[in-house]
């Protein structure tokens, strides 16, 4: 099957498939047409996040002498990009562990240490979508409400079938008001399969029905949608569990990725999210998305760092192309370049 | 989370002050400093923190430390006044205008709740008698309109539509509409935008100039980080804002996006969404926001919680058993039932301040589990069991055990715990009875 090949395709460069385009809407062609390589992309979804952390980074470091007071400024920069005060305080104390142990005393110099210790903490928790020859290859997302589940399961599945895989979207939000028709619209739009119950209906039922409906229709993506929940109603959170359970169980396997979505505008709630849906179901990467707004993103650093959580996946942008693999060593770059 | 004992961290820091009658500017640094933190961990924007900070030690330094409160009391109390004024200190109203219809815009990034907080608003004010009018004009989202239309049908209020058609003809249209139909309050739901992209955002500007609303107000996830500052600022510059609308404070987020939003804006958060349920959005009250952000804990929503859920009749029955040693397992399930009423253990204990510092109770869930096996057992006893507990023996201990699904440790353990409760009650209740009984002794020496 041809499309596994997105798990190979990520070492070289992702857009490189959006070029083989063979989808016939004419908006998606046009956005596979104008797609700018990957990091172009992420750096100007990340121009303006780039555009204040470096511009006062510049102006924090350029000229100074290393001292006391510069790497508190550091740690002030850090903490408002989003990256908690513990990661920050890490960060800066490895900054200042290594200005001592190289006698650096130019403060251009701690930038570029400060974006290695970036890089490195990134790319420690960096990792790319699982690959699995097994068949349906299941994908389960959740997050709180508002994190952008059903987008990026819309943008999940056009990349999917770009490969030319058989994709097959579950909706399994019955809560929402009209969360099913928002991903019926998503599976139309693409052109995959769909499958849902009514509003209101079991949320484990549409899983049951979605695993056994991938096997029978011979699909190899099961996208499985989840309903919007925030992570303290312990009721919900059972409830995901029980879907994640019925889903490894007709699956007779684990399922091979469980995702959650996470809004890049999120602050130091996004721990609390992670922890907290990782106890309800193994979650096993997070989603970063709206990364095209003027949010810092800092998250991913507190995510990787306090709960060993691997970023996947980023959304930097509305089109359909726009989620993109999470690579640790582009997106420090395009956040100092 | 790390910093919920502020109040605790705060005692210790300021523990060797005690004693102290004024504060040095060294004591407030040392407790500012832990503030700080705090406030940082709760999200509130670095630089409204600093500015914050500054302030507060103005305030503080100097300060008398009133003898009833220790110095690290003091300063939270003072952080606590400045943090509640900073957030408008009495609640704020919505702008209503006073020749019908009012027209209200709801505005924000994607995801941050407009049309599920439209939708309730538009039920609270069809709750105190007003007719209104909710206007689908997310014309980019799939289903937005859809759903807008399913909450309409849920809450019995119209929806005006127009397709995917210009959002500005559609919020012309929809005022023409509501006037003809008799709507006093028409509220438009705005798509989604990133307040950034320039396009979208001289939409929402040419929507206000076709209509001028009397009220726009963003909405904005209390989950938000720092960039909650540009996101309000932007919205703010661009559309002059009426108010702002804090949603998913259900959740656990400290909510310090409140305070940035109020800060670089200075316009006022009228509205807060507490649940997905329809009737889920509540006033804002500024205090117990600064009660949140600082993790003390949310005395005041307890309170109002227990006096709603606890029976007045019932507490006055309880309080005559007690006087009189008649207190049964009958009344204590009684009460555990009260409290369960109140809601889910650990968010009850998590209003209480200083609860995050206390370790034992990190695992609450497993509290509340034993509630229900409480509850089991008492519920497994013959009425004449539960009013007189002595009568259990050793086979009604076994049938106990059996019909609770527990083990007979637990019932023993639980008749144990009732006896000592009784005991500690008698003490407490008896000790008025012994006063009395002694004052009468006292009086035949006389």
């Amino acid at each position: 099957m041809f499309w596994k090949n997105i798990f190979k395709k990520k070492d070289t460069a992702p857009t490189e498939s959006l070029e083989q385009s063979t989808v016939d809407e004419p908006q998606a062609k046009e956005e596979a047409e104008t797609s700018q390589s990957l990091f172009q992309r992420l750096k100007m979804g990340l121009s303006k996040t780039r555009k204040g952390f470096v511009d006062r980074m510049e102006q924090l470091v350029s000229g100074r002498k290393v001292d006391e007071e510069l790497f508190e400024e550091l740690e002030e920069l850090l903490i408002q990009a989003d990256c908690g005060v513990p990661t920050a305080m890490e960060l800066v104390d490895r900054l200042r562990e290594r200005a001592k142990g190289e006698r650096i005393t130019e403060g251009d110099e701690i930038k570029r240490l400060l974006r290695q210790e970036i890089t490195a903490m990134l790319e420690s928790h960096a990792q790319s979508l699982k690959e699995s020859t097994a068949s349906p290859y299941v994908i389960m997302v959740v997050g709180v409400n508002g994190a952008g589940k059903t987008t990026t399961i819309g943008k999940l599945a056009y990349r999917f079938k770009q490969e030319g895989a058989k994709v097959l979207l579950a909706a399994g939000d019955t809560f929402r008001a009209a969360a099913i028709d928002q991903l019926k619209a998503w599976a139309d739009r693409v052109g995959v399969a769909f499958i849902s119950h009514q509003e209101g209906a079991d949320p484990a039922a549409v899983a049951y029905d979605a695993v056994n409906a991938a096997r029978a229709r011979g699909s190899d993506v099961l996208i499985l949608d989840t309903a919007g929940r925030l992570q303290t109603k312990t009721n919900l959170m059972a409830e995901l569990g029980k879907v994640h359970r019925v889903v490894q169980r007709e699956l007779g396997r684990d399922v091979d990725e469980i995702l959650l979505v996470v809004d890049a505008t999120t602050g130091q709630n996004a721990l609390s999210q992670g922890r907290m849906f990782s106890e309800a179901v193994p979650i096993t990467g997070i989603v970063l998305t709206k990364l095209d707004g003027t949010a810092k993103g800092g998250i991913v650093l507190a995510l990787g760092n306090e709960l060993n959580l691997p970023v996947k996946l980023i959304g930097v942008g509305e089109k359909y192309t726009d989620l993109r693999d999470f690579n640790a060593a582009e997106f420090a770059k395009a956040l100092f370049d | 989370m790390a910093f919920d004992n502020l109040a605790a961290r705060l005692q210790e820091t300021m523990r060797k002050l005690r004693g102290k009658g004024r504060l040095s500017e060294k004591d407030v640094d040392e407790s500012l400093r832990e503030v700080r933190l705090a406030l940082l961990e709760a999200d509130v924007n670095f630089k409204v923190v600093k500015d914050f900070i500054k302030r507060v030690k103005e305030r503080a330094v100097g300060e008398e430390v009133l003898s009833s409160l220790t110095p690290g009391q003091q300063v939270i109390k003072i952080v606590h006044e400045e943090l509640t004024a900073l957030m408008g200190g009495t609640q704020a109203k919505l702008q209503l205008s006073s020749k019908p219809p009012t027209v209200i815009m709801m505005v924000g990034l994607q995801g941050a709740g407009k049309t599920t907080t439209a939708a309730k608003l538009a039920r609270l004010l069809k709750s105190q008698g007003h007719r209104p009018l909710m206007v689908a004009a997310d014309i980019y989202r799939p289903a937005a309109i859809k759903q807008l239309m399913v909450l309409g049908e849920q809450i019995e209020v119209p929806v005006f539509s127009m397709g995917q058609q210009n959002p500005v003809d559609i919020a012309k249209a929809a005022v023409n509409h509501g006037i003809t139909h008799s709507n006093d309050v028409i509220i438009i739901d705005t798509a989604g935008r990133l307040h950034v992209d320039d396009a979208l955002m001289e939409e929402l500007v040419q929507i206000r100039e076709a209509v001028s609303p009397h009220e726009i107000l963003l909405v904005v996830d209390s989950m938000t980080g720092q960039d909650a500052v540009n996101v309000a600022e932007a919205f703010n510059a661009r559309l002059e804002l009426g108010g702002i609308v804090l949603t998913k404070l259900d959740g656990d987020a400290r909510g310090g996006a409140a305070l940035s939003v109020k800060a670089v804006t200075g316009k006022p958060i009228k509205f807060a969404g507490v649940s997905e349920k329809m009737d889920g959005l509540e006033p804002f009250y500024p205090d117990r926001m600064a009660s949140r952000i600082l993790g003390m804990g949310d005395v005041l929503s307890l309170i109002e919680k227990a006096t709603a859920a606890v029976d007045q009749e019932k507490a006055k029955q309880l309080a005559h058993k007690l006087k009189e040693d008649e207190f049964t397992l009958e009344d204590f399930l009684d009460q555990l039932q009260q409290l369960k009423k109140m809601g889910p253990l650990d968010q009850i204990l998590g209003m209480l301040p200083g609860m995050g510092a206390v370790k034992q109770l990190k695992n609450l869930d497993v509290d509340e589990n034993h509630l229900k096996r409480i509850e089991a057992i008492i519920n497994s006893m013959t009425v004449q069991e539960r009013r007189n507990p002595q009568i259990i023996g050793g086979s009604r201990r076994k049938r106990i055990a059996q019909g609770s699904g527990t083990r007979v440790q637990d019932v023993n353990r639980l008749l144990k715990q009732f006896e000592q409760t009784r005991m500690l009650m008698k003490q407490l209740t008896g000790s008025e009875k012994g006063r009395r009984r002694s004052k009468g002794m006292f009086s035949l020496f006389r």
